[in-house]
């Protein structure tokens, strides 16, 4: 009979999560430093154009991947009252992953890649991922098959399809034919590659970056503000038009290219119709708070949680009309993109990260509370200052840019070079590297007041399942 | 086959999928099978099961 739930899993994704995020954004900070002083592209190892997607690797796949990691399988085991299945398992898919990271950070400097956005890994790693990736599947299912309670809870929908979709996209857009160890070319060829691509990139945003933060969101909303998600129904209409409409979106990234009109067509129109069920899941769970805001003046993880569904809300209006072709048309390429992006990646994604392990890190150590509330509370200001300096800059430095380039002159020529356009960016590029500091700066924080919860804490593993009596169970 | 045809049947096929998933969920004769999921997340700590489900229901009901 297994008495306690499996916590060691949890609790080393979660300090990983954490050295991740810190490690990701620095690359992050030093690769904005460099759009500004092109001196600091010491090595050809140290290059932008190598660290960028070791950037987005490390922030998406690193932190955000770990912290997915250690949430859902902290949720799947409290809500179905079940120890996780296959804790051997388990732990291959930490050391697997992180070995993974490990195999990103030296390869993308090294120059290996096979050119998709999101999607650099070379072919032995993708194996890899693969192996790793149907191990979460089989622990996370199997945990659920296992479970003591009647209902499959919210939260692990939005997991499961994270994670089932997650396995589609891999498999199908890393199909390539390998040349040799570290080189493969694509299976896909011109515009299908390009499509397949943005499939994969489109969704990797919908079920890596949303879906699995919703299932946090379903989770650790109610636990923190202890009170039951604003409408369960709602919650149930929310996961099937959201899964459903994600899937057709990606012809967005391709307007006005190679892509036949009418797919670029369909691209727009699901993603106009997501605004909808984006924005249900968002009311849905700041509505969560309904009867008890009070709480939000004196809980900082509270204040984490709801202000990354306000950033969710501000990012899933805002996808939706720069995916309107006319709209993209001035948008796209420019630093706008870029501040969609960490709109909602530092606003929507870490934030609530970053309040799930609050709630999460202590109980791993068997406290309730972290070592300094109040630190958490300056973490909490000083990531909303460094996110809207980053985005409000890249907001106003993409329009600017768009516009200048499209600008023509009466004779029909057009009225600025590009090098214009470049150096007119150069007092936002200032901005946004302030911004990126600032947010950077609160992970040390964090980190700071992580250490102080766990030093001279003993691990915690002997968190109890409920053993519930026969009559207790109906 | 008109290609246009087949459109139209995913088109509706869609539109009343998602009318079925909207009266499943909020059908009346589910309504306290999904209450008692939004609550039973609350209730997997350490306390009394019981108490705890008496106190969510009276602050419904209040």
């Amino acid at each position: 009979m297994e008495t306690t739930y499996n916590y060691k899993v949890v609790r080393q994704f979660a300090i990983m999560t954490l050295i991740w995020g810190i490690v990701g954004m620095l690359v992050g900070v030093i690769i904005a430093a460099q759009l500004i002083w092109p001196e600091l592209n010491a090595a050809s190892f140290l290059s932008y154009g190598r660290l960028r997607p070791l950037h987005t690797n490390a922030v998406i796949f690193a932190f955000g991947g770990c912290a997915l990691f250690a949430t859902s399988y902290y949720v799947v085991q409290r809500t179905c009252q079940a120890r996780l299945f296959g804790s051997g398992l388990a732990a291959f898919t930490f050391w697997g992953w992180q070995l993974v990271i490990l195999l990103a950070a030296i390869t993308l400097p090294l120059g290996y890649t096979s050119g998709k956005e999101y999607a650099e890994l070379e072919w032995p790693i993708d194996i890899l991922i693969t192996l790793v990736w149907v191990s979460y599947a089989v622990v996370f299912f199997g945990t659920i098959v296992k479970r003591k309670t009647p209902h499959i809870y919210v939260a692990n929908w939005f997991f499961g399809a994270f994670i089932l979709t997650v396995a589609v996209l891999h498999v199908v857009n890393s199909a390539a034919m390998p040349v040799s160890f570290w080189k493969s070319y694509s299976a896909y060829a011109g515009v299908q590659d390009a499509m397949v691509q943005w499939w994969y990139g489109h969704n990797a945003v919908g079920f890596f970056l949303t879906a699995g933060f919703l299932g946090m969101m379903y989770y650790f909303i109610p636990k923190q503000a202890e009170r039951p998600v604003y409408s369960y129904r709602l919650s149930v209409v929310h996961f099937w038009a959201l899964i459903f409409t994600y899937m057709w979106a990606g012809p967005h990234h391709l307007h006005y290219t190679a892509l036949p009109d009418w797919a670029q067509s369909v691209g727009m129109l699901f993603s106009l119709i997501l605004l909808a069920p984006s924005w249900g899941g968002m009311i849905n769970g700041i509505m969560t708070l309904s009867g008890a805001w009070h709480k939000l003046r004196t809980d900082p993880i509270l204040k984490f949680l709801i202000t990354s569904l306000s950033f969710y809300g501000m990012s899933t209006f805002e996808g939706p009309m720069m995916s309107i072709k006319t709209v993209n048309a001035l948008s796209h390429y420019t630093d706008w993109t870029v501040g969609h992006v960490h709109s909602g990646a530092l606003g929507w994604v870490a934030m609530i990260s970053i309040g799930s392990l609050y709630y999460l890190i202590p109980r791993m150590y068997g406290r309730t509370e972290m070592y300094s509330t109040r630190l958490i509370t300056l973490h909490f200001w000083v990531s909303t200052i460094g996110v809207v300096l980053y985005i409000a800059a890249m907001w106003i430095a993409g329009v600017m840019q768009g516009l200048m380039w499209r600008a023509v002159n009466s004779d029909g020529t057009l009225t600025y070079s590009f090098v214009e356009s470049v150096k007119a960016t150069y007092p936002f590029y200032m901005i946004r590297l302030l911004g990126g500091v600032v947010f950077f700066a609160g992970m040390l924080i964090m980190a700071y007041n992580v250490w102080k919860t766990v030093a001279g804490s003993k691990a915690y593993n002997e968190a109890p399942i409920p053993q519930l009596k026969p009559a207790a169970a109906h | 086959m008109d290609i246009n045809l087949i459109r139209e049947i995913v088109m509706l096929l869609a539109f009343v999928s998602f009318a079925g998933i909207v009266w499943w969920a909020y059908g009346p004769s589910r309504r306290s099978r999904f209450d008692r999921a939004a609550t039973s997340v609350l209730e997997d700590e350490e306390q009394d099961v019981a108490t705890r489900a008496g106190i969510r229901n009276d602050e419904r009901k209040g």
